[in-house]
């Protein structure tokens, strides 16, 4: 570090020579008030500063972490799809494919608690009260079977968690460890290997790249982008048709604003793709279970093929209880229990049309 | 006919060939250009008037020459990757329309007239500033590579995606217009911080994701800025506007986008940012933490997989980049038969501190195969490293940080493809 010291020095020397010099003061800007200052200073430290008064545990938080988190993070923290997975991987760190959690990687706990009240539940960040994070964080440490369900998690009890990981982390040493031996004076240039050089893995074998036709000839991306267009009028036209029964655009603003519950998992509008859950483009009205390409639960197969059709009346229904209205469902959702809100964002969903 | 592939060889060899007339000139002409000989509609009529597009984009014959995701990296575009496409572009600076994205939630729209930045912790007066305030300080301008650790982080275990805007695209390069951050901290006055050494600062965003990090306030009153033009403009959206944060050299997760506070501090907070993530797991378990410095490293970025030869042999132009986060580029070698025997490139430009290197390799490709690699040199004397090289020190667990060597295939026929090689 005192290397460093020395060139930031000298660094600071030629700046003034260089830079315009600004040793001085502006006087720009304004003093911070405290409340500003409180309520933006949210990081907790690993030593517990910061952490403010609060508990909960295991218990409360499994309920809350069913409606806030399981829907990417899965009932017990394990994961669903590529979402993070925040429970397990015990003794994998030195295995291949570690398995990276809370439990099994995290070095500090203040660390859970600082970005879960900061950034989560992700699209709806900060909502959280202090209580509530205390026992999200505590059902996590329950999940990984760092404490018992009935462990209270407080601004006191804190730093009685052990993290497993506490220990598996050191500062970075490349400069002893690789800079010195890569650094050795003249490069190679001939003969830099002992045996003739082989291919040992190709990409393509793989075969994960995104694909696309961009060695297309002008003509043929011409065509099709005109072939989309006049699919796009068409639909447009039949748009108008359905929609126009009765649209409440108040009622699907105040829709687009619930589904953001529903965004992490679901895609509507232009270019909408399968996710976590399937694309919502023409859902109401349309037939359950048959959004190309999305793979169902076979609950939902099953009502599928017993005919279900996403009347408004039965989203509403699913959307309020999902488990409930359809045993064994994919949709890790807790629901929507006020009936504005389902109703909201139905009528969000009727403005995408297949 | 190898040795015939130096520069100075190819460029004596090419005078020769002008000066005897034309021995290697391409095929005769059988029928003149219908282009050159009839007159054609651009040259007749007129183009478009000057209001056509107030704020232009390129033609839309580059339209391909655009960022790109890979869908399955991620959950969700809201927190994820996309890429530059460095194999279409060329010289060093990136364009900001095409310069790789990486949020944590998403794209955040702030005006300037909403922004505060904030300086408190262990300040004499903590402040804040808005967007205006900013602006009336002493400026400064410099070009700087922002690359992701994650950048080829894919490849660690073997050879995966088949384009060098997948494996090297989460990079871009751009004049940043700012205020050093060393003369923010000292407006809010550091004397209450006593000795500095042992100081951090503590950065983080506007956005939900906050995305905070700790630096060591040496970095802090080196050469950090608070940027707020890129490349001449306003930074993009995607970028951060109105103000990010430019820590040079160093990891592009530390380059807080919309940062909204600045907290001096005594400790790092160990923030979820620099500990679950961009740390990293060696062979035995254990991780590296605070591995921020850009160790040197290069691509050939044409040919390549998404840029593959399409003129057969000859004259060949070999081009990529070069860059280190821990100075200024000062050699570049390419290898056409993987690794076994190297040529010295061209740099386009002296190498600049923490900025990408144009290097170009002007050839006669005498149409076989080729294993095409670069090796960057940088001003400390560190020589780019080989995959297994990297492998042997941190295991095949790693993510980030990987800034081996990379091999493309290119084939008799022109096409290249990502391989690793022996």
């Amino acid at each position: 570090m005192s290397k460093y010291l020395k060139s930031t020095a000298m660094l600071a020397a030629l700046a003034l020579a260089a830079a315009p010099a600004a040793a001085e003061k502006l006087g720009l800007g304004r003093t911070a008030l405290p409340e500003e200052i409180a309520a933006w200073n949210l990081d907790v430290h690993p030593d517990g500063s910061g952490l403010p008064v609060g508990s909960g545990d295991a218990i409360d938080g499994e309920e809350i972490f069913a409606q806030q988190c399981a829907v990417c993070h899965g009932d017990f923290a394990e994961g669903i799809g590529n979402w993070p997975k925040l429970a397990g991987g015990k003794d994998t760190l030195d295995r291949e494919d570690p398995l990276k959690t809370v439990g099994s990687y995290w070095p500090y706990l203040s660390t859970a608690f600082d970005y879960i009240r900061r950034s989560m539940p992700y699209g709806n960040a900060g909502t959280l009260t202090d209580d509530e994070v205390y026992a999200i964080v505590a059902y996590i440490l329950y999940s990984n079977d760092l404490v018992e369900d009935d462990f209270v998690l407080s601004n006191e009890s804190f730093l009685e968690v052990e993290m497993p990981n506490a220990d598996g982390f050191f500062v970075d040493d490349r400069a002893e460890t690789e800079y010195s031996q890569w650094s050795s004076g003249e490069p190679c240039m001939e003969n830099c290997k002992d045996e003739e050089v082989e291919v040992t893995m190709r990409a393509m074998v793989l075969d994960v790249t995104p694909q696309e036709e961009t060695d297309d000839i002008v003509p043929a991306t011409e065509a099709k982008a005109e072939a989309v267009e006049e699919v796009a009028e068409e639909e447009e036209a039949v748009r108008e048709e359905v929609v126009e029964a009765e649209f409440d655009a108040a009622l699907a603003a105040d829709g687009e604003k619930v589904f953001r519950k529903c965004k992490a998992c679901h895609q509507v509008g232009d270019g909408a793709k399968n996710r976590v859950g399937p694309m919502l483009n023409g859902i109401i009205g349309h037939p359950a279970g048959a959004v190309d390409g999305f793979k169902y639960s076979n609950a939902l197969q099953d009502a599928a093929d017993g005919g279900l059709v996403w009347s408004e009346e039965e989203l509403a229904a699913f959307l309020a209880k999902p488990k409930d209205y359809l045993n064994g469902t994919k949709m890790s959702f807790a629901g929507l229990r006020k009936e504005e809100d389902q109703a909201a964002v139905i009528e969000y969903l009727k403005s995408f049309e297949q | 006919m190898t040795d015939k592939t130096s520069r100075r060889n190819f460029l004596a060899s090419s005078f020769a060939a002008g000066a005897a007339v034309t021995v290697a000139r391409g095929a005769q002409a059988a029928t003149p250009d219908p282009l050159i000989t009839q007159v054609q509609p651009w040259a007749q009529g007129f183009g478009e008037g000057v209001d056509a597009t107030p704020y232009g984009l390129p033609i839309r014959f580059e339209d391909d020459v655009i960022r790109r995701n890979v869908e399955w990296l991620t959950a969700d575009t809201i927190s994820s990757v996309n890429f530059t496409p460095i194999h279409a572009l060329d010289g060093t600076i990136t364009p900001q329309g095409c310069a790789f994205e990486r949020h944590h939630s998403g794209a955040i729209e702030l005006k300037k007239e909403d922004y505060r930045l904030m300086i408190n912790g262990l300040v004499d007066t903590p402040l804040v500033f808005t967007y205006a305030d900013l602006e009336r300080f002493p400026r400064e301008n410099h070009v700087y590579f922002c690359e992701c650790a994650a950048n080829t982080g894919m490849e660690w275990a073997g050879a995966q995606l088949n384009g060098a805007q997948f494996t090297h695209g989460m990079i871009h390069n751009m004049e940043y217009t700012g205020v050093p951050l060393r003369t923010l901290l000292e407006e809010a006055g550091l004397n209450t911080a006593g000795d500095l050494k042992d100081k951090w600062i503590f950065v983080e965003g506007a956005d939900a994701s906050s995305n905070g990090r700790s630096i060591p306030m040496e970095k802090a009153l080196d050469d950090c800025l608070i940027a707020f033009k890129a490349n001449g403009e306003a930074l993009r959206k995607e970028h951060g506007y109105p103000v990010r944060l430019v820590v040079p050299g160093w990891e592009g997760n530390m380059w807080i986008k919309w940062i909204r506070r600045i907290e001096v501090t005594d400790t790092p907070v160990e923030s979820r940012e620099e500990t679950s993530k961009y740390t990293d797991t060696m062979e035995d378990g254990s991780s590296r933490k605070w591995t921020w410095a850009m160790d040197a490293k290069s691509v050939v970025t044409s040919p390549s997989p998404q840029a593959p030869i399409t003129h057969g042999s000859g004259p060949l132009v070999i081009s990529g980049l070069a860059w280190s986060g821990r100075g200024a580029i000062t050699r570049v070698e390419v290898s056409k038969d993987g690794g076994m025997t190297w040529e010295t490139a061209r740099l386009a430009k002296p190498g600049e501190k923490m900025a990408l290197t144009r290097f170009y390799l002007d050839t006669d490709w005498d149409g076989s195969e080729m294993m095409l690699q670069s090796r960057a040199m940088d001003d400390t004397g560190y020589i780019q490293p080989t995959k297994a090289q990297l492998r042997e020190v941190r295991g095949l667990n790693s993510i980030y940080h990987n800034n081996c060597i990379q091999t493309w295939l290119v084939r008799s026929n022109g096409e290249a493809e990502n391989v690793e090689v022996s």
